[in-house]
């Protein structure tokens, strides 16, 4: 997921520092000499480069292809030798039904996700303008983002569990029979879901502050002038002013969705009905020794995220948005 | 609670390969010849909760012992998850605990042989456990038993004052708790997991030895009502079935677990015998006494008498890799014969005639014969285990027993009958792609 999320923070940055890197490159062009020999190729920006290139390639890409080797094979993750089987963990993938079955459960975070956005989205808006305890809202809205995730799952297991801290509070507003939160499992993806959103939408919530506040004053304040309603200023100027941070937002959301971890395995840890493609990938890695079939697996999510990226950059390509 | 977690998966792959790529070997002080007890050894050990303490006495009782040697601890939460990356290399210590993931066949690649079976049978138990071609590759660090610890008051309470000797009877008793006492009659500790597979580790109930030689991996059907899968799930089932368990398990906690057991707010968990001392002092330490935990032999009785399989935990084996292969002998059999670790944790020695632990004077009393499986015959030591992975009914884990809970509780479609019969077809299924 570290490719996704850097990329991700990259294009974040392009598009609410789009117009101050632009001004900055403008200028480093204006004050054009003493850039050095223009003669030959210029080797030194490589070698300022070789510790990170050295690094990412260590890194990210000498396991991501020793992973796709992986995939090939039917190893068990600790045998020297590792036999080859040709396709054979990848046709087991895609046409053993308990495999793909996981998917569904990814649904109850996509909509989730959507909830998330939108919240995050409402938030991002009335707080980007004068409201009162406008900085405290904010921090409380972002705090959840800065907790471990191990320790959040463990505190929901405490407010969700019989008895527990939620059952308490709706006792007191007169629910005597609550359902288990956890335990019916016609809620236990819900549960986990909204534990999710209360965790993520921190993050959305600043992506989009930091978005519409990139937006100029004068748009508002012409706005002002020509008496549009609240409604009006967002639909008309920040809705197409934060389009590039949306549509971003709506592809992690996906491909968080397709890859969700954290919170159900500390929670129930796969139980009840709450597995997700990633622990099933654990599952079959760790408890069945399965290390080529489930770097197939990895394989298969790398593919579909990558899939899903190029689709929304057809879809929202990195054009500059003009607002005039 | 950690140092139980056998077969927990290990989440943190990618992070743990980087954190030991960057430990480099830990060169030894003298470099000894073959042979001479000298050097520094590194010894690891899933015990996070000790190392600081008692593992620090027998460094010092061992270094005493022998004064050439220096010894160095390194202890790993999630032991099995993290222990397989690093063996990979050639650097996972000296001393290690085999991890239940190495088939039989992978012994050799990774440990060094400790002699042969006849030989080392004579002193040690439970050779053969982690045996294979006629070579012994570890030994136990302690022996447990199987059974069922419960709370004394409890049952007392219930009226209840003979063993159940059979699972109806056993149901029978759960119910006079549920009807006569507040207590849950069963905890599953469903949410864990790994006390789950504990339903596993009992073949010897059976009375046969040779049991899983005969059956389990040499049957289509493990989950008949006369095999041991079929009578230990299906009382799993039942319990939770008839609402004997806990009411919530996906929210259970094991930790939790033990002062519930302790004060008497749970019955009955089936668990191994190295639990007693645990359950013992959670009892104490919530103001109660540490006679009031009982343990009971699984509710089955074969021509009249329990049994109880006895089994090695982890067992301490040397790395093939070491440059200090005498002086890790000399601690492992240190370990096994001085230390005195079985005995304080309330397990049986792993020497054939090491004391017998006050723990188990419950099993004693009730005249339970105890049962040493026979190894799997030359050349089938890792079927099971193959069948296992084919069939993806991890039967030492608790993915499929979490599934069959939850059928039982009404939480997922079908009923005893189809899962038990699905679990056969699977297996039999896995058996005929294994080839025997």
């Amino acid at each position: 997921m570290a490719v996704v999320t850097d990329a991700f923070s990259a294009r974040a940055e392009k598009a609410t520092g789009a117009r101050r890197i632009g001004a900055f490159l403008s200028r480093g062009q204006a004050s054009g000499p003493g850039r050095g020999p223009s003669r030959g190729l210029p080797i030194t920006p490589w070698l300022f480069l070789v510790v990170p290139l050295g690094l990412l390639v260590l890194f990210t890409y000498v396991p991501v292809a020793n992973m796709v080797w992986y995939s090939f094979t039917s190893w068990d993750g600790l045998d020297p030798v590792k036999e080859p089987v040709g396709l054979d963990n990848y046709v087991r993938i895609f046409t053993d039904p308990e495999m793909f079955k996981v998917f569904f459960v990814s649904l109850y975070y996509l909509a989730g996700a959507a909830v998330q956005m939108v919240l995050a989205l409402y938030f991002a808006t009335i707080l980007s303008f004068n409201t009162r305890f406008r900085n405290f809202l904010k921090g409380m809205i972002f705090f959840p983002y800065l907790i471990n995730g191990v320790a959040i799952g463990l505190v929901f297991l405490f407010l969700l569990r019989p008895g527990g801290t939620l059952d308490a509070l709706l006792a007191v507003v007169g629910v005597a029979e609550p359902p288990q939160w956890i335990g019916d499992p016609s809620l236990v993806n819900v549960s986990l879901a909204a534990t999710s959103v209360w965790r993520f939408m921190g993050l959305n919530f600043v992506l989009f502050l930091g978005a519409i506040q990139s937006i100029p004053n004068e748009l508002y304040e012409a706005a002002d002038i020509d008496g549009a309603t609240s409604w009006q200023k967002f639909w008309f100027i920040i809705a197409p002013g934060i389009r590039q941070i949306i549509g971003l937002t709506t592809i992690l959301a996906i491909s968080g969705s397709l890859s969700v971890f954290e919170i159900p395995w500390i929670m129930t840890s796969g139980a009840n009905g709450s597995t997700t493609f990633v622990i099933q990938t654990v599952q079959q890695a760790f408890q069945f020794g399965k290390f080529g079939l489930a770097s197939a697996m990895a394989v298969v999510l790398l593919v579909v995220v990558l899939v899903i990226t190029w689709i929304q950059r057809r879809i929202f390509p990195d054009e500059k948005v003009d607002l005039t | 609670m950690t140092h139980r977690n056998h077969l927990r998966g290990g989440a943190l792959l990618a992070a743990a390969a980087l954190t030991l790529s960057a430990c480099s070997a830990q060169a030894g002080g003298g470099q000894a010849a073959d042979g001479a007890i000298a050097g520094e050894i590194t010894v690891i050990t899933q015990r996070t909760d000790i190392v600081d303490t008692v593992f620090q006495d027998y460094k010092a009782d061992f270094e005493a012992e022998y004064p050439d040697v220096t010894v160095n601890f390194e202890a790993i939460t999630d032991y099995e998850g993290e222990i397989a990356v690093r063996m990979n290399t050639d650097d996972y210590g000296d001393v290690l605990l085999i991890p239940n993931s190495v088939k039989p066949d992978q012994f050799a690649t990774f440990f060094e042989p400790l002699g042969s079976v006849e030989e080392m049978s004579q002193e040690y138990r439970l050779v053969e456990e982690k045996a294979y071609d006629g070579q012994v590759y570890g030994l136990s660090i302690t022996v447990n038993t199987q059974g069922l610890v419960y709370n004394k008051k409890v049952w007392a309470e219930a009226g209840i004052t003979d063993l159940p000797t059979t699972p109806e009877e056993f149901l029978d008793d759960l119910r006079a708790i549920r009807d006569t006492t507040d207590a849950i009659p069963y905890y599953t500790n469903y949410a864990d997991g790994w006390p789950l597979s504990q339903w596993d580790g009992n073949r010897g109930v059976m009375g046969d030895p040779a049991y899983q030689n005969t059956h389990v991996a040499y049957s289509d059907t493990p989950w008949a009502e006369d095999e041991w899968h079929g009578i230990s799930d299906g009382l799993l089932y039942d319990i939770v079935a008839e609402g004997l368990s806990e009411e919530d398990p996906t929210t259970t906690n094991w930790e939790e677990s033990k002062t519930l057991l302790g004060t008497g707010q749970v019955a009955t968990m089936l668990l191994g015998s190295w639990a007693i001392t645990q359950m013992q002092q959670a009892a104490e330490d919530a103001g109660g006494s540490a006679d009031d935990i009982g343990y009971m032999p699984f509710p089955y009785q074969v021509d009249g008498t329990f049994h109880a399989q006895i089994a090695g935990d982890y067992k301490n084996a040397i790395n093939v890799h070491s440059e200090h292969k005498a002086a890790a002998r000399a601690w492992i059999d240190w370990f096994a014969k001085e230390s005195g670790y079985a005995y304080d944790e309330g397990g049986i020695s792993p020497l054939v005639d090491g004391p017998e632990p006050e723990t188990l004077g419950d099993f004693e009393e009730a005249g339970v014969e105890y049962v040493e499986m026979e190894p799997a015959p030359a050349g089938s030591e890792s079927y099971e285990a193959d069948i296992v992975a084919a069939s993806e009914i991890d039967l030492y884990g608790n993915i499929y027993r979490q599934e069959m809970v939850d059928i039982a509780r009404g939480a997922a479609d079908g009923d005893k009958e189809s899962f038990f019969a699905d679990l056969d077809q699977r297996w039999a299924d896995a058996r005929a792609s294994v080839g025997e």
